[in-house]
């Protein structure tokens, strides 16, 4: 059993919303970074830069993936299996970090993202954009951008890609 | 996986693996603070009954870098002198609380019996003439980064050099490069070659042999030479080191008849003049330092599989 809730359009449309919110937030694009978290939040970041520049194309927005693997809280409890490696393409001091990701959940993966981005500078904000947030939260964490609110219980398993946002 | 013993318990599947986590482990290298919390509260005891610098200071870096716990046992100040058994020793230590064992040790197949006297996973960091795996996954990512061949070592050529018959490395390289897809050709005098090839492992593996360095020098993608031990002299099955560098030596004149993209390398310790004679420092294709940088990663690859991972890499599958 699975159930769309949101359509590829929907998306889409919802990470137009989103890039805007973060032009509006941050004043322009200045010293705003994106770093996609591996694996589902690597083609957000990619989409976003993309729409960023059709926003405001004098401010090219540098883009950088994350690995948290070996930041979790949770190493030895649950089989881990790597994305690609961290890449960072610049120092991420003083910059505006804006992390992505596919579903927001327990909070756990943006917790291990925090502390691994400390190897790359100190951000002078961190942002969160996520294309859904289906509750359950186990840390004080919360999005700063957020394309759907969606309700649901823990046994089922929300994917969120650019062909849309399903329940299983 | 719960021990690495042998690479002839890996199937190309879980080499790769190992390789690939060994791509996160050298970004982490790279960083400022080459620093992750992944095994925060593991105890990791090297256990060294031989001599060694680079593998136990290596294993030691790795287990560090994931921020582990070391112990660093130190057979010559130990009970062993008093004449405590292995078995006793091994369980003496893990009863302090250890999460790994590294273990060096002289007679083949040590750290595979360790395996029944503590629950502790076992790393071989050299039996013997048996196995060094860690040796063999380094020497494979050397090979991967340096000739970039991410995919496996399809149509590759790899000579190894020297005392095939009395190495470790010799054994677990073959194992590791024909499965990964490589050609290897086995060079050396007769003396150096095991009684029948057929003995590295058991198996029938897919080596070529030759005793003539010079035929074989200018098809091979890597030259991987072996450290000659001066002890075989005493034991009759070399001349002289001056006849076997002669014969089987890499001077100037070899160097110059290698392909331009060939790597040279070495596990370590290097006889200058007798397997090396040209200084490695003025070869293009040296990867001598990377095998030693990247056997940190591979080290910290294979402790975190074992450690971190919670079960396989891959699950089951």
């Amino acid at each position: 059993m699975s159930r769309e809730v949101l359509s590829a359009s929907d998306v889409r449309r919802a990470l137009t919303r989103i890039a805007h919110e973060i032009v509006e937030r941050n004043q322009g694009l200045e010293g705003v970074v994106l770093v996609g978290l591996q694996r589902g939040g690597v083609w957000i970041a990619d989409a976003l830069a993309a729409l960023l520049a059709e926003i405001d194309p004098a401010h090219p927005v540098p883009v950088g993936t994350l690995d948290v693997s070996f930041h979790r809280d949770d190493v030895g409890l649950r089989p881990i299996v790597p994305g690609s490696v961290t890449d960072i393409p610049v120092s991420l001091g003083g910059c505006t970090v804006v992390l992505t990701d596919d579903v927001l959940y327990t909070g756990r993966t943006v917790r291990a993202a925090l502390e691994a981005m400390n190897e790359y500078g100190r951000p002078r904000a961190v942002q969160l954009a996520v294309v859904v947030d289906r509750g359950h939260r186990e840390l004080p964490i919360r999005p700063d951008f957020v394309g759907k609110n969606l309700p649901t219980s823990s046994e089922e398993q929300v994917s969120a890609t650019s062909d849309g946002v399903v329940i299983r | 996986m719960k021990h690495l013993l042998s690479i002839a318990d890996l199937s190309p599947t879980e080499i790769h693996s190992l390789l690939e986590l060994t791509d996160h482990m050298v970004e982490i290298n790279h960083r400022p603070i080459p620093k992750v919390p992944a095994l925060r509260g593991k105890n990791v005891v090297s256990l060294f009954f031989e001599d060694s610098t680079r593998t136990r200071t290596s294993f030691d870096t790795a287990a560090k870098r994931l921020s582990a716990d070391t112990m660093n046992f130190a057979v010559s100040s130990s009970s062993v002198n008093k004449g405590e058994s292995l078995r006793d020793t091994v369980e003496t230590i893990a009863a302090m609380g250890v999460d790994a064992f590294v273990i060096r040790h002289k007679s083949s197949g040590a750290p595979q019996m360790i395996t029944r006297w503590t629950n502790a996973s076992i790393v071989n960091a050299g039996d013997g003439w048996h196995q060094h795996p860690t040796q063999a996954l380094l020497d494979s990512y050397t090979i991967r980064t340096g000739l970039n061949r991410r995919d496996g070592f399809d149509g590759l050529h790899i000579a190894i050099v020297g005392d095939i018959k009395h190495s470790r490395v010799a054994r677990s390289d073959v194992q590791a490069f024909t499965a990964l897809g490589a050609r290897v050709t086995l060079v050396a005098p007769p003396t150096l070659l095991p009684p029948s090839i057929a003995l590295l492992g058991g198996h029938d593996w897919p080596v070529d042999v030759s005793y003539d360095l010079d035929a074989v020098l200018p098809d091979v993608d890597v030259l991987y030479l072996l450290r000659v031990q001066r002890e075989r002299m005493d034991d009759a099955l070399l001349p002289s080191l001056e006849e076997y560098s002669a014969m089987y030596g890499l001077d100037a004149r070899r160097a110059a008849r290698l392909a331009p993209h060939a790597l040279v390398m070495h596990p370590g310790p290097m006889n200058r003049g007798v397997e090396m004679v040209v200084d490695p420092a003025e070869l293009p294709g040296s990867a001598i330092l990377n095998q030693v940088t990247n056997g940190v990663a591979v080290r910290m690859a294979v402790l975190f599989t074992l450690l971190g991972s919670g079960s396989d890499l891959r699950g089951d599958a």
